[in-house]
């Protein structure tokens, strides 16, 4: 055990687990990060991935030391989302540089930027306030490319005194980028959705939407009691389970299946793919669980609509639909999917009483 | 992006004659719309813009203009949400991510 000082403790305040020990520049002390994660590292970034943890993952602002940097090492921007900050840290390993971290509320740097957090002005700031200028001796600062619809690089200048330049967009890319002089290739200024990615964002939507599972588990309940249940109890448990799996499967095809095989439905929108993959996977639940031809009929209706939805919804999740698209989108659809599911509940009611 | 269009739905728009060429587009765009054709920019791919306005923002001479939004179903849907005077309280553009 070290000593609380050795290990970065000052009287009421508790260095992270991650911070090595202290430099000491013209600005004075500056904490060093180790480029390895913890244990804790790993269970917390699964946590924020689940989505529990993903809005408290902060960290301090302010200007932070990786390696051996002295005054001609990189800056390199970066937002206070401790996720990022850790897969930069670790990434980075064996480069020594300095980390400028911005205040954007524990927001990643492409959503600070959508909200306009990662500012031009934040950025002028927190160099002011860190002393930048006497800790480099050079005047430039290496942004992520993703944080420009927020940054204005050519106003920081004036500013702050120091000159913006845009990074790679992907933290893997920026050892390539820093060992050739600052050289970006037209294949790091794109953004990529991969597979994994494209599922691991969906993951987040499972905790989302935990409230409206819950409320239409009940939904699902009550109309079966309003007849489709045959008036038992042990009928009304079928039926509901029945319509509840229709809900789940469209959840699952609209936040999952749709996501995995984007560009392989023929559609260009979100909510057309949904409809369509949903109309398919509904035969599971209405194979495995629907008792007459025309409940099985509601079902393929509303896992439709259901999948159609949550496709619909998975838009903010990509990083290429534009504002235009997804409005004209949800004014299309959204007639469709409530009268689709109205459809649904009415055939599955007055099934039941003919 | 070449694997995945969208609806081609932007507000886009470029002056080519107020470009000086500076080539800031070309940096920050997510989607490489513009491609520096000679001594200006040019914009090639108008359909894959996602209205990010980075391009409009890092354009010192004021060249590019688009109406900057995300694309975000969510957020649309809590944006017309929050014009309903009572649910202005609970409902605003900005509460997801």
């Amino acid at each position: 055990m070290l000593p609380p000082e050795a290990a970065g403790e000052q009287a009421g305040l508790r260095a992270w687990h991650f911070v090595q020990d202290w430099l000491s520049t013209a600005a004075g002390l500056v904490p060093r990060v180790s480029p390895k994660w913890q244990l804790s590292d790993y269970v917390r970034a699964a946590w924020v991935r689940l989505g529990p943890g993903r809005d408290s993952y902060r960290m301090a602002p302010g200007l932070y030391a990786l390696g051996n940097p002295d005054q001609d090492s990189p800056v390199l921007v970066t937002c206070n989302f401790k996720l990022t900050f850790d897969t930069l840290r670790n990434k980075l390993a064996g480069r020594s540089c300095w980390l400028l971290v911005v205040e954007t509320y524990g927001i990643n740097v492409w959503c600070a930027a959508g909200k306009q957090s990662f500012s031009t002005e934040e950025v002028a700031r927190r160099v002011r306030e860190t002393g930048l200028d006497r800790v480099v001796s050079h005047h430039t600062l290496i942004l992520p490319q993703l944080a420009g619809p927020s940054v204005a690089a050519y106003r920081l200048k004036k500013l702050c005194g120091f000159k913006g330049v845009f990074g790679p967009v992907r933290i893997e890319d920026l050892l390539e980028f820093l060992e050739s002089g600052m050289q970006v290739s037209r294949e790091m200024r794109l953004v990529r959705f991969p597979l994994p990615q494209r599922l691991e964002v969906a993951l987040v939507e499972v905790y989302g939407v935990r409230r409206f599972l819950l409320g239409a588990l009940l939904a699902c309940f009550v109309l079966a009691a309003l007849g489709p249940g045959g008036f038992t109890l042990t009928g009304i448990a079928g039926a509901g389970v029945g319509a509840f799996a229709t809900v789940l499967t469209g959840f699952a095809t609209g936040t999952f299946v749709v996501p995995a095989l984007l560009a392989r439905i023929p559609m260009r929108s979100f909510a057309a793919k949904g409809l369509l993959a949903g109309a398919v996977t509904a035969f599971l639940p209405a194979g495995l669980l629907a008792g007459t031809l025309v409940q099985a009929g509601a079902q393929i209706l509303a896992c439709s609509a259901f999948a159609s939805w949550f496709a619909m919804n998975y838009t903010g999740s990509t990083p290429f639909t534009s504002l235009s698209g997804v409005d004209r989108e949800m004014r299309l659809y959204m007639p469709v999917q409530g009268g689709l599911l109205l459809a649904a509940i009415l055939i599955w009611l007055i099934g039941a009483w003919i | 992006m070449q694997e995945f269009r969208y609806l081609e739905e932007s507000t886009l728009q470029y002056d080519p004659d107020k470009c000086i060429g500076c080539g800031n587009c070309l940096a920050v765009c997510p989607h490489q719309v513009f491609e520096l054709g000679g001594a200006k920019a040019e914009c090639r791919d108008r359909g894959a813009c996602m209205e990010c306005g980075a391009c409009a923002l890092n354009c010192p001479a004021g060249a590019i203009q688009v109406r900057q939004g995300v694309g975000c179903a969510e957020a649309v849907l809590y944006g017309w949400l929050a014009k309903v005077p009572v649910l202005r309280r609970v409902f605003s553009p900005d509460v997801c991510c």
